[in-house]
């Protein structure tokens, strides 16, 4: 084994023990009475902590590598703020009678699959077309972020004040209502698409070469690329809904990953991602809650350090040119 | 054989590629010589499918470059673009193995490892094979590239300015490289070239572009003339025959 894997999988390591006892933390510290109730409670917030932090990790690397840059993610580019104005569009035609009383299972799912198919539209006319420039993207993807949340706030004005109530849980980040009926949907949802991902697993790194020298080594780049960010809308769909937009945790967990591990290849820094995903949301939540006693500033915390990050990116890749 | 029929590429109403017809024999160099701008590149990228033509057609040993299966191709071909950027951190032994994922698809077996080390030994790059790509000077950085190319063991070779960066030392070795390749592998190389006298002593034969279109094809000694040259580049250009070979001096 050469050096430079010695100290990924060391790194690994590493990331995994601390990944581990978060979560033993999150469960176990300050239970004071009723152990099965505290568990099953503390188990189902723990399980929906981990497959947001999964899907965000795993999306924005997929995103990343696809896009070949290291600035943009899914929701920079404002597709979690699209999930918003869809769940916004709903309550504004449909009345929040649709977003309460219809059977939250089947409206999650269709949901998830009107984001799919408007993310798959944009994404493909975005990055299946010319080969465009960074600074073009990030723009784009700041203007199309600005339009979602502006429009979704528009409209959310536009209704009466009981249904903007019912509207506000979508439109903040929050980590401590998640809904557990759509947790197991989520389950199963993250579940397949990773199945159909990790047929896609070898060729992501030869995407990291960029599109002219994947197609040269024979990767069916349109068909490729089109399924990879099927699976990052239906990713990003499902922790959206689960707790919310969160502009810049994705950024913040890949960038550390790629400095940690050093090497780019995905059998690294995938798998070094989620456990820094799950490291910032489980030991994050169980600390802020249990130790200083704080209930929402996870997701503000999270927002500013990301938002650093971003902007430190930022100028290292204008430094460079 | 390379068979190109009536190729046309325009950006706007710019042509850039204006009905190129050419032929290309297997195992051999090529070298396509042209003032920037040419269409040298774009010709390049169309003939291995990275771009698509307005019309005309390419053949390689009798596959339709653009209806073939991409994976079956990249069996056949190889291509190494004149800028390459990554945004992520790789080894040079990284990415060399890329060379090998037509044949493997990722997993790379002990015969995928012998073709590994070996372009990175023809290429010396063996003390730099565990150091990352952005770790590297431009040259070095250049080395792993066409390492990475020949590690792909295709029949037919494209490479777009492989000799940008390199020291001397090391652009006599690659074109040594090459031309061992075409004579005792019997590959079929397309160079684009910018030091005409490297395509002078090494090539068979020696596309000169100009504006979109091809002006001369033929051996070295047809086209390093001094009235050739000159009026492709637009300057005057001298020839002087040494050591059986035709070296172009332009330096005044
Ligand atoms: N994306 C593009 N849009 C518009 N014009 C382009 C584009 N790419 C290349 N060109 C133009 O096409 C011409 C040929 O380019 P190229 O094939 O790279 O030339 P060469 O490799 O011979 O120097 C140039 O004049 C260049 O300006
Ligand atoms: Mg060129």
């Amino acid at each position: 084994m050469r050096a430079h894997d010695r100290r990924a999988l060391g790194v690994l390591c590493i990331l995994g023990v601390v990944a581990a006892v978060s979560c033993v933390c999150f469960m176990v510290l300050g239970v004071k009475a009723g152990w099965g109730f505290i568990l099953t409670f503390r188990g189902t917030k723990l399980l929906a902590l981990v497959v947001v932090a999964y899907s965000i990790a795993v999306s924005t690397v997929l995103f990343q590598t696809v896009t070949n840059n290291r600035i943009l993610t899914p929701s920079i580019m404002g597709f979690d703020a699209l999930f918003v104005l869809i769940q916004t569009l709903v309550v504004f035609f449909l009345g929040s009678v649709a977003l309460v009383s219809v059977d939250p299972v089947p409206k999650f799912l269709a949901e998830v699959v009107v984001m799919t198919a408007f993310a798959a539209v944009l994404f493909r006319w975005l990055f299946l077309g010319a080969e465009r420039s960074l600074h073009l993207m990030v723009l784009v993807g700041i203007v199309f972020g600005i339009l979602f949340r502006n429009l979704s706030a528009f409209m959310a004005r536009l209704l009466d004040p009981n249904e903007q109530v019912s509207l506000q849980d979508a439109l903040f980040a929050s980590f401590n209502q998640i809904d557990a009926t759509l947790l197991w949907v989520s389950c199963v949802i993250v579940a397949a698409v990773s199945l159909l991902g990790l047929r896609l697993v070898r060729r992501l790194d030869v995407l990291m070469l960029g599109r002219a020298q994947a197609v040269s080594l024979g990767v069916d780049y349109r068909r490729t690329v089109a399924m990879i960010l099927a699976v990052v809308a239906v990713l990003v769909a499902v922790s959206t809904a689960l707790v919310g937009p969160i502009t810049f945790f994705g950024l913040l967990v890949v960038s550390l990953a790629h400095l940690m591990v050093g090497s780019g290849r995905h059998v690294w820094v995938l798998p070094a991602s989620v456990l820094l995903g799950i490291i910032c949301l489980v030991g994050g939540q169980t600390v802020l809650e249990r130790v200083f006693a704080f209930n929402t500033a996870l997701a503000i915390v999270i927002e500013f350090l990301g938002g650093l990050m971003f902007i430190a990116l930022l100028m290292k890749g204008a430094a460079r040119r | 054989m390379i068979v190109i029929e009536g190729l046309r590429k325009a950006y706007g109403s710019t042509p850039v590629v204006d009905g190129v017809s050419l032929r290309i024999p297997a195992s051999g160099i090529t070298s396509i010589i042209g003032p920037n701008g040419a269409g040298k590149s774009t010709l390049l990228s169309i003939m291995a499918r990275l771009m698509e033509a307005d019309g005309g057609t390419v053949i390689v040993d009798e596959l339709d470059v653009t209806r073939t299966k991409t994976d079956l191709l990249a069996r056949r071909l190889s291509i190494l673009r004149q800028e390459n950027h990554i945004s992520s951190r790789l080894t040079v032994r990284d990415l060399v193995g890329f060379g090998r994922y037509p044949h493997s698809k990722g997993r790379l077996t002990p015969e995928d490892a012998g073709h590994i080390d070996r372009a990175i030994d023809y290429l010396h790059l063996g003390d730099l094979a565990d150091r990352f790509l952005d770790e590297l000077s431009g040259g070095q950085r250049q080395r792993a590239h066409i390492a990475m190319v020949l590690c792909q063991d295709t029949d037919y070779v494209l490479l777009d300015e492989p000799l940008n960066n390199l020291d001397m030392r090391h652009a006599r070795g690659m074109m040594q490289l090459l031309r061992r390749a075409a004579d005792e592998l019997g590959k079929t190389i397309v160079l684009v070239m910018h030091d005409i006298n490297f395509a002078s002593w090494y090539s068979d034969g020696i596309v000169a572009m100009k504006a979109g279109r091809v002006v001369h094809h033929g051996a070295p000694d047809a086209i390093i003339r001094p009235e050739v040259l000159s009026a492709i580049y637009d300057m005057p250009i001298a020839v002087q025959d040494v050591a059986g070979k035709r070296i172009a001096l332009y330096y005044e």
